[in-house]
């Protein structure tokens, strides 16, 4: 049993997994947000992987990508910083790309890195569950990886069912038909979508991520989830805050009571 | 279905697919499942063609080019997009797609442009229809290309300069890609090219394949047989190309010839567009096809004096022809672009869009038998490029 499912099967609720871009806003932050992070009591981790052309995100995400390319990050750089991250922390680690950037790497390779440095899943968000399914799911399953995919609200109950079946470790719940970035509230309809979700007992837990940025949004989307992931509004703190540790507290003091 | 064609997933040979968020997800799908049917309804063929006919103003003249004839030893014939309404063969596109997203129950369109040709069909059809229309443009691409911009402006689109990436047509690309994110269940996104996840880069050169049909008959007509010897276009993404190519494309006594946009020439990547021979496999916008990119996977702003050259991919079905051979695809510098743009000027009196004047550009690189005929696409007239014209030639 990989880290995720522990997390999961331990029973916590409101479970807080926290996305950054890795080596944004400085090259050799990468090892530093984690350990901050974890250190701060956050349950799970999102590295994002910087891509030039990430087209499900938004401006907040798209530019702390493209300052850590300026910076010199690569997908070898990456898993070079992670390289003693277990030795640092057992919180459970989410390599989050394209699949481009992992294709270049090659993806067998790019899986098996991930695994040896202590990744416990991926999230590929253009990589649709079909195409997975066919070419790529064997080589993440090889490795022992979970593979974290996508509901929106133009997902149909039918195939939420399919990827319900396919998927372990959790499902990760889009908010709404939008791209990653803040929101201040989510409306009726959004919580009715969430409370939908909650009625159709997957079988695997979810998370919502898209929007959340506030105690008011990660209450409505947590009491219909087992939690939130929080990329955009983390990003934007590290980006003002004057340390890590500050951007931490001050994200932990914005969404929990 | 031949060897050259698009498999039941979306794919020609290795190239293709649909790589898209899960939000896109309903509307790829909703497309794919109906879009054959629409198009091939009879009702749909009707009104298409009527304002093909009507309103773009096709059939296109097929024109004997007897200066540049002489000069190349071969008959050379000018299929003239240029004589398109809006100028350029991109409005056949963009009114197929309008009428399609209207049979979708669809009231707003998004769509990107790089040179603005695209932007200015699209923004057209808009007008046309009255449908809402928002174009992303690179902000670049909004000051080298302003005049297209108040066009667009006065057909009542809204332009939106996109200021992220490099701000020109591949970021206006991923914006547009946003709304239509962001706006699922009302929006249509009509892309300019055979590029995009499946079923685009299909659909697309099925409304550009009018261009070969009307190749058919006309050279029937002037030459007593159907098909040439030779094909010439350019390639950015692949829509003129793929429309001059489709009807021939299992005729093997047809000969492909694509020109890419060489820029400055194929030693720097930087500064050239040249996808199919600089590039490697890879996922852009949503299809797997040849892509510009670093080692590492970040895809390249290319170069090209051309605007509508300059795209870091290019459609699948031309990365699959290049790849098996069906399609020759040669690398063309601004400059030999640039003069064979003058030659044309000069010889025949048709000034033509420097995208264009990349396949003309071919000519002096290929052998020719006498006799033998050969058609060149002239996707665009050279209007919009007087500024680029006159700096460098001093004019």
């Amino acid at each position: 049993m990989n880290r995720i499912d522990k997390l999961f099967q331990s029973g916590k609720k409101d479970i807080l997994s926290v996305y950054f871009t890795a080596s944004y806003p400085n090259l050799d932050d990468t090892v530093k947000i984690i350990k901050s992070l974890s250190d701060h009591g956050v349950d799970m981790i999102e590295i994002g992987v910087p891509f030039s052309d990430p087209m499900a995100d938004g401006p907040v995400i798209q530019a702390s990508g493209q300052k850590a390319i300026n910076n010199g990050i690569t997908q070898k750089l990456i898993f070079k910083q992670l390289e003693n991250i277990r030795q640092i922390t057992d919180i459970p680690l989410i390599m989050m790309s394209y699949i481009n950037t992992a294709m270049q790497f090659g993806f067998e390779q790019y899986c098996s890195k991930c695994a040896e440095v202590g990744v416990d899943g991926l999230i590929i968000p253009d990589l649709p569950s079909e195409i997975y399914l066919s070419e790529y799911k064997q080589f993440v399953d090889n490795n022992g990886l979970d593979f974290i995919q996508l509901i929106t609200p133009e997902t149909s109950d039918e195939r939420i069912r399919a990827i319900d079946d396919m998927s372990k470790g959790f499902i990760y719940m889009v908010s709404s038909a939008s791209t990653t970035g803040a929101q201040q509230s989510f409306n009726e309809a959004q919580q009715q979508y969430f409370s939908h979700i909650d009625s159709m007992k997957l079988k695997n837990p979810t998370l919502v991520g898209f929007g959340v940025s506030n105690k008011e949004t990660f209450r409505a989307a947590a009491d219909h989830s087992r939690g939130c992931i929080i990329g955009s509004a983390f990003i934007k703190l590290l980006g003002s805050c004057k340390s890590i540790d500050e951007a931490v507290e001050t994200l932990l003091s914005n969404i929990k009571n | 279905m031949s060897k050259y064609s698009i498999d039941q997933n979306g794919y020609y040979g290795e190239f293709g697919g649909a790589f898209v968020p899960e939000i896109l997800r309903k509307n790829v799908t909703e497309l794919k499942s109906n879009y054959l049917q629409i198009i091939e309804n009879q009702q749909f063929q009707k009104d298409f063609q009527k304002l093909l006919h009507d309103y773009v103003g096709r059939p296109t003249p097929l024109y004997f080019a007897k200066r540049l004839s002489e000069k190349y030893g071969a008959n050379i014939y000018l299929k003239r997009e240029d004589l398109c309404h809006t100028g350029a063969h991109k409005l056949n596109n963009a009114l197929g797609q309008i009428l399609l997203a209207q049979k979708l129950g669809k009231t707003r369109i998004v769509a990107e442009t790089g040179a603005g040709q695209h932007g200015v069909a699209t923004a057209t059809v808009c007008a046309l229809m009255n449908m809402e229309c928002v174009v992303y443009m690179g902000e670049t691409d909004v000051k080298r290309q302003f005049l297209n911009v108040q066009r667009m402006k006065m057909l009542g689109a809204q332009v939106v300069p996109v200021m992220s990436g490099n701000r020109t047509l591949k970021d206006g690309t991923n914006e547009a890609i946003r709304d239509w994110c962001c706006n699922p269940k009302n929006t249509h996104y009509i892309i300019g090219s055979v590029v995009g996840p499946d079923p685009y880069p299909d659909m697309v050169a099925r409304f550009q394949s009018v261009i070969s049909e009307e190749i058919k008959s006309q050279l029937e007509s002037q030459t007593g047989r159907n098909y040439p010897d030779k094909l010439l276009a350019c390639i950015g993404g692949g829509s003129n190309a793929a429309g001059t190519f489709y009807h021939y494309i299992d005729d093997e006594r047809v000969k492909f010839f694509a020109a890419e946009a060489a820029g400055l020439g194929l030693d720097d990547p930087q500064k050239s567009a040249a996808t199919i021979h600089l590039g490697k496999k890879g996922v852009l916008h949503g299809s797997l096809s040849m892509v510009m990119m670093t080692e590492d996977g970040q895809i390249v702003e290319p170069y090209s004096i051309s605007a509508g050259l300059d795209y870091p991919g290019v459609g699948p079905m031309h990365a699959f022809f290049a790849k098996v051979g069906r399609t020759k695809v040669l690398a063309v510098t601004d400059s030999e672009a640039m003069q064979a743009a003058l030659e044309l000027t000069k010889l025949e009196g048709i000034i033509p869009a420097i995208e264009s004047a990349h396949a003309l550009a071919m000519l002096p690189k290929l052998q020719f038998i006498k006799g033998e005929n050969v058609v060149i696409t002239i996707s665009g007239r050279g209007d919009k490029d007087m500024n680029t014209y006159a700096s460098y030639f001093n004019l």
